[in-house]
């Protein structure tokens, strides 16, 4: 994308709202920004309707400014949390159907190889752990098998939050929620394991108390994907609402988590990690 | 060769160039449509009887007609990487049959809501009630309301006419709605007859997006940011509005499609001996088979004429409303248990007690003319019309 197809006409530009305005001047669409840069330039996302403390709004917080060309990303999702900040980002959002995403994700990111064979079009799925690992986890696997150059994340809060707080796969044994009024009978779904034999060349297990490596990870995986097929990053994004804390507790709930049941972890191809480093040495290179 | 054809107006290729007759089955049907249709992208899973006509794409991507291809996981998968693959800007097509249909139903409204000219053949067949792989058409009847195109092919002819005339309409800027070309499975896909193909070196125009009503799905179309607020999840009347608005939108670009079909197509219906005064009134192969109950009723002296339905969405109620305007009776003979065809008919015309919905097969019954004849001749002697020219009365 060029910033041309943005900035409007002198005509126009009275009228348009403040935030259209900054995005324009002080987007991230022109020169590289990461989590580090927050607060220093106009973010693609910003206002949004998430509750106090969610741990899904600040995961696509830092997601969005990490992407490393959002001019040419797309993001797919599904109906859920994760909409509402998506939905008001400044690139372009999907979601149709419940659990289509990686299909969606297939399809979308095939044609515009086919119509910009020389532009990188970063396809991103952002959908929450129901999406991913229940209704869409045949969908998800599929795109993973057939090796589809596509980044999912999963932004995982181990519940369905949006419909009012119900089990999901990825919910902890023994959790009670709605339709667990026994408590969950199972484990979390092995999604991350699952990644690993199911032919992604990267994935990073996450929390949102970690910022800079959730930002690493996405960029990570977002650049892997380009050069050699899928890639996942699995996020955990604490629920102040469903899970019943205080909405100032959510990154202690977090850091507790990357030190119990949700600790970092990152799995790479042997070629993944060479082109990483490569990059690695020539951005070096660049900066001496 | 793929690489040597050259694209021609719409019109050109459908009937300003002369055609070689050629006997192939209703699959290799769309294989040739979908050769010359310039489509970028398809996307299969198996599924009797529609499993031929995607393998025969597959060859076609093979051998350079089309850029991409791919078997996906299952119906719901594969309708739904055809929308992402719409919504990037390109021309697509698939085809399913039966369960397949309802396996991918979420998407078609999607399809639709999305405002995507996806073309894709539905080879029909039974669906669980109970289970059957035999043809019948009762999938239609579901899709009559998900906001796509829907035109009802009669034979292997049809199949490839209105395959290549259902992207041309479909991605009118006026339109720009998902089009749903239907066969009956096997009587079309798995029988040979002579189908008029024009030369394979010529080809459709490119699918533009830059004409699409809503931005391309790439970031390279503004606005990029397209929602500012979410007409989901949004309890109050403004959310409520606009979401019905871009519903209403929909319908309309339906009927905006009515004129793009009776340019490409023809119209939305064919009359044969419009003066008559009991019609048989059809769609897909339940039309080939009234042709021949049509030969026996006029053997017998009965006078009869022939409504072919080829749009059933949009629904051509005006032209079913003139052409019944002096019928006394009209049969309407269905490859379904559920007799659509005839409810759709019923809700369009006046004094609809005209109308009998039968015979209608299913299960893989197929549907002798005598049937066709029988319900005409019975409606006649219940009505005490021994003959056709007096008024029924009923």
């Amino acid at each position: 994308m060029s910033t041309k197809i943005i900035t409007p006409v002198a005509e126009f530009a009275e009228l348009l709202p403040q935030e259209y305005k900054d995005l324009v001047a002080h987007g991230p669409y022109n020169e590289r920004r990461s989590v580090r840069d927050l607060g220093t330039f106009k973010e693609i996302v910003d206002e949004h309707p998430h509750c106090a403390g969610c741990g899904v709004a600040l995961a696509i917080r830092l997601l969005a400014a990490a992407l490393p060309s959002p001019a040419d990303t797309l993001i797919v999702g599904t109906p859920g949390c994760s909409f509402f900040a998506l939905v008001q980002a400044a690139l372009n959002y999907s979601n149709t159907a419940f659990g289509n995403q990686n299909a969606v994700a297939s399809g979308l990111k095939r044609m515009l190889q086919i119509r910009f064979p020389h532009i990188h079009k970063d396809v991103v799925v952002v959908a929450g752990d129901g999406g991913i690992a229940d209704i869409g986890l045949d969908l998800t696997l599929h795109s993973w098998f057939r090796r589809e150059k596509i980044t999912t994340i999963m932004l995982d809060n181990e519940v369905y939050a949006n419909t009012g707080g119900q089990e999901s796969g990825m919910s902890r044994q023994g959790k009670v929620l709605n339709m667990a009024p026994q408590g969950k009978r199972f484990p979390k779904i092995p999604v991350f394991e699952l990644a690993k034999v199911s032919g992604c060349v990267y994935g990073a297990r996450v929390t949102v108390a970690s910022p800079h490596r959730v930002g690493r990870a996405v960029r990570n995986a977002i650049l892997l994907a380009r050069e050699f097929g899928s890639t996942y990053v699995q996020i955990y994004t604490p629920c102040p609402t469903n899970m019943k804390f205080s909405p100032d507790q959510t990154l202690k709930v977090a850091r507790k988590a990357e030190k119990d049941h949700y600790t970092h972890e990152e799995f790479m191809s042997a070629e993944a990690a060479a082109y990483l480093a490569r990059l690695k040495a020539e951005s070096k290179e660049m900066r001496e | 060769m793929a690489g040597l054809q050259r694209e021609v107006d719409p019109e050109y290729l459908f009937s300003g160039v002369p055609r070689r007759q050629v006997f192939i089955t209703g699959s290799e049907a769309v294989a040739e449509a979908v050769k010359r249709a310039n489509a970028d992208m398809a996307i299969a899973y198996p599924i009797t009887p529609q499993s031929e006509s995607m393998h025969l794409v597959g060859d076609l991507f093979a051998q350079g007609y089309l850029k991409d291809y791919y078997r996906g996981e299952n119906e719901f998968a594969v309708m739904a990487a055809v929308h992402g693959a719409s919504l990037g800007g390109g021309r697509v097509f698939t085809a399913t049959s039966g369960p397949g249909t309802l396996r991918a139903m979420e998407m078609f409204p999607v399809w639709a809501g999305s405002r995507q000219p996806i073309v894709c053949a539905f080879m029909c067949r039974g669906v669980s009630l109970p289970p059957s792989i035999q043809p019948e058409n009762i999938e239609m009847a579901m899709l009559l309301d998900t906001g796509m195109l829907m035109f009802h092919a009669e034979d292997a002819q049809d199949l490839y006419d209105l395959i290549l005339r259902a992207f041309v309409i479909a991605e009118q800027p006026d339109v720009h709605l998902p089009a749903g070309v239907f066969v009956d499975g096997f009587f079309v896909t798995h029988t040979r007859s002579a189908v008029a193909l024009p030369p394979d070196d010529l080809k459709l125009p490119a699918y533009d997006p830059r004409r699409a009503p809503v931005p391309t799905f790439d970031m390279e179309t503004p606005p990029i940011r397209i929602v500012r607020d979410p007409l989901l999840n949004k309890s109050n009347f403004i959310s409520y509005s606009a979401n019905a608005s871009w519903h209403q939108e929909i319908v309309a670009a339906a009927e905006r499609a009515r004129k793009h079909i009776r340019r490409y197509m023809g119209g939305l219906l064919e009359v044969e001996d419009p003066y008559a005064k009991i019609f048989l009134a059809a769609s897909g192969t339940a039309v080939s088979q009234s042709r021949e109950a049509l030969k026996v009723l006029r053997s017998e002296g009965i006078r009869a004429g022939l409504i072919k339905i080829k749009s059933v969405r949009p629904f051509p109620t005006e032209e079913i409303v003139a052409a019944t305007a002096h019928a006394e009776l009209i049969v309407v003979p269905e490859f379904n248990i559920g007799g659509w065809l005839a409810r759709e008919i019923k809700a369009a015309i006046d004094n609809n007690r005209r109308v009998v919905g039968g015979p209608r097969l299913f299960g893989g019954m197929t549907m002798p003319t005598e049937l066709i004849v029988n319900e005409v001749r019975n409606a006649l002697d219940w009505s005490g019309a021994k003959r056709p020219d007096l008024r029924a009365g009923i």
